[in-house]
């Protein structure tokens, strides 16, 4: 049942297998339809669900993000794809006031099956504006799920959940990780949509991360075993909620926490986790708490600039050679 | 009109169809990278506009910007200084290709997310009008950004306070892969502005003098105080979206899609997607460069040995600009980290 598998079939594959299963899920965005996806996600739908469940929109994200929040109030199950996270400020209205809001405000009336999925994160020399990850703005709205699939048969597993689900998810995908190959087994149970997955046992430290920089670290911690320092990987797979005992009980094993992060430092994820984790496993850690992330710095076009801006498996192996 | 204007145009078209290609021709050759959108195709627009202006008004220009920064004398090793990420580049190597901005010669930016030029437009005249200056922004953007909502708030407000703004909409008919019929309901785009009762007329982009008289009275009427004025201006790009799409979808997707309904997929049936030679661009007839040369010819404005003398010419200011752009050193993380600060004079804080 296995197949190796790009994270880009993966979607499509999920979105594929949900469209078949259930007439309410449709999707919408700018070039989905016959373009087939600017990420080929949604590549070969529009020829077999048609115009009204594949709709390419016009540039107006706001509108076409909130078009996503009046249907699923009224039963339909929306997956609204914004081309990239940049663009989907545009639709923070929706996303924020709107999605999030009124299945609290109509006291539970409305529950909110809408599907948001945004490509993001440091490409290749997309410049300032193209470079964003907003993981921050949106961890910080209650009521709105996040995932975050860095391998195929998580995007496969979190996709198909996150149609199924009442509530309002945002799908985060790395540009980078959409032509990453790996195992896809649709057989496979599913884990639940926030479990963390421990990529990598070992003893000497654990490091979180999630994303393309989970994928980075895993390289790392690789090549530290070569150096015979061996340490747990933790890829997140969900921003909110966390998985926070899968964390704690690998730091209650290792006591040194690491959180890697490709977004910038200053009040992100990493520093719920580390705010969080410092509290909860404070009698745990034989060290304090260490953040390796992107600069606070807006993603410069200069190629080698850019690439000092964030993370890399070089700069990872560093941050744990300096807390181990 | 006057000779040395029609030469004036006639060149930098020239210079701005070598620029682009030459342009393209370093990004496949990994001196550019991220998005490069080109402009081949669309040249009358920004030079009739940009001729027709003043250097006192101020250009507000898209991602598909090089040529409005070259018209606006931004020198062409600046530019691609920029576009290779260089600390000579005219935004130090931080902005790139989408990111062009020269404050001296009031090139106000090149803006990424669509939609973006309108409110920064109407924010540059509103200062003029307060300051009741004789001055005029000229805001581009393309037909796909007329649905983002920043366009309806900012031509209601430029209408409401009678700003000086010139709208100019570079309709080449499609929003990356969307044709225009399928993005918007109303595809005459001039006629959106008479929502805001702002004057608007469509304009054929393909002939450079026809764009310079229209965005003259435009300018001019402005200036007299009658506020925003709107011109669509029809044109076509003769690449892809950018140098990441082949535009492969507008002959194959569209013919199956759309069948014969639109005389441009019609013109692009048996056409391979990719850049067309001369000898095929003045088959079809749409090349706005021949369209002014064969004119110039006609009207004895100008003889085969001048204008292959200014194909030299810009050649060699394109292999210059090159040259300059190569030799220049890449930025350093601390030129990163003042561009970021500029507007903290400086001064560190931690
Ligand atoms: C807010 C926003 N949404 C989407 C995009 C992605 N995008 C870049 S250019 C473009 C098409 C714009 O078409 P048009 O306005 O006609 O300009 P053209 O590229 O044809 O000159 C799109 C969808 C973006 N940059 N910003
Ligand atoms: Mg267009």
């Amino acid at each position: 049942m296995t197949d190796e598998v790009l994270l880009w079939q993966a979607l499509n594959k999920a979105m594929d297998i949900e469209m078949a299963a259930d007439n309410s899920v449709f999707t919408m965005g700018e070039d989905v339809g016959l373009y087939g996806g600017s990420y080929r996600v949604t590549e070969g739908l529009y020829a077999k669900y048609g115009e009204w469940r594949v709709r390419d929109t016009p540039i107006s994200e706001g509108g076409f993000t909130g078009l996503g929040v009046g249907a699923a109030m009224v039963g339909m199950r929306p997956v609204i794809e914004i081309m990239t996270i940049n663009f989907a400020l545009l639709a923070l209205d929706a996303i924020i006031n709107m999605a999030t809001k009124i299945p609290f405000m109509s006291g539970g009336q409305f529950p909110m099956p809408l599907v948001i999925r945004v490509p993001g994160g440091v490409a290749k020399q997309l410049a300032a504006q193209h470079s964003q990850r907003l993981e921050h703005t949106l961890m910080n709205v209650p009521g709105l799920r996040i995932a975050v699939p860095s391998t195929p048969q998580d995007a496969w597993w979190q996709l198909r959940q996150a149609i199924q689900s009442n509530e309002p998810v945002i799908i985060l995908e790395h540009e980078l990780l959409y032509f990453s190959k790996g195992p896809l087994d649709t057989a496979l149970e599913a884990l639940p949509m926030h479990r963390a997955a421990v990529r990598r046992a070992g003893s000497a430290l654990t490091l979180i991360s999630y994303s393309r920089t989970a994928v980075l670290a895993q390289q790392a911690a690789d090549k530290l075993a070569e150096d015979g320092i061996d340490i747990e990987v933790i890829d997140l797979r969900s921003l909110s909620p966390i998985d926070w005992q899968t964390c704690i009980d690998s730091v209650s094993k290792t006591h040194h926490l690491l959180i890697v992060e490709e977004d910038c430092g200053f009040a992100g994820a990493g520093a719920e986790l580390a705010a969080t984790l410092s509290e909860r496993c404070f009698y745990e850690l034989d060290a304090p708490v260490q953040r390796h992330t992107g600069l606070d710095l807006p993603t410069p076009y200069n190629g080698t600039l850019e690439a000092a801006s964030i993370p890399t498996v070089s700069s990872i192996i560093n941050a744990v050679k300096q807390i181990v | 009109m006057e000779r040395d204007i029609l030469k004036a145009m006639l060149k930098d078209m020239l210079l701005a169809r070598a620029f682009e290609e030459r342009a393209a021709y370093e990004y496949t050759q990994g001196n550019i990278s991220g998005f490069l959108h080109l402009y081949p195709g669309e040249e009358a627009v920004a030079v009739g506009v940009l001729h027709a202006s003043e250097p006192g008004d101020y250009v507000v220009s898209t991602y598909r910007e090089h040529v409005h920064a070259l018209v606006r004398g931004v020198p062409p090793g600046k530019i691609m200084a920029e576009l290779f990420g260089r600390k000579d580049g005219c935004s130090g190597g931080m902005g790139g290709s989408m990111h062009l901005f020269d404050q001296q010669r009031r090139f106000m930016g090149g803006y990424g997310i669509v939609g973006e030029t309108y409110p920064v437009s109407t924010g540059i005249a509103y200062a003029i009008a307060m300051r009741n200056l004789p001055e005029a922004v000229i805001c581009f953007f393309g037909d796909g950004a007329v649905n983002q909502g920043t366009f309806h708030e900012s031509l209601n407000m430029a209408a409401l306070w009678n700003l000086p703004v010139l709208f100019i909409c570079e309709n080449n008919r499609y929003q990356i892969g969307t044709e225009i019929h399928r993005h918007s309901k109303v595809t005459e785009v001039y006629k959106r502005a008479c929502g805001y009762k702002i004057p608007a007329e469509q304009v054929n982009g393909m002939d450079v003098i026809e764009v310079y008289k229209a965005t003259q009275s435009a300018l001019l009427r402005i200036r007299e105080g009658t506020g925003p004025q709107f011109l669509e201006i029809e044109t076509y790009r003769f690449r892809g979206h950018s140098m990441a799409d082949p535009g492969s979808y507008r002959p194959k997707v569209e013919v199956q899609a759309f069948k014969d309904e639109d005389p441009v997929t019609v013109m692009l049936q048996d056409s391979i997607p990719e850049y067309p030679d001369a000898e095929k661009i003045s088959a079809v007839g749409r090349d706005n460069i021949e369209h002014l040369s064969n004119h110039m010819h006609r009207e004895n404005l100008i003889n085969p040995q001048e204008i292959q003398n200014m194909k030299e010419q810009v050649k060699e200011i394109v292999e210059q600009a090159v040259q300059y752009a190569a030799a220049s050193p890449e930025p350093s993380m601390d030129d990163a980290w003042s561009a970021l600060n500029c507007n903290r004079g400086q001064e560190v804080l931690i």
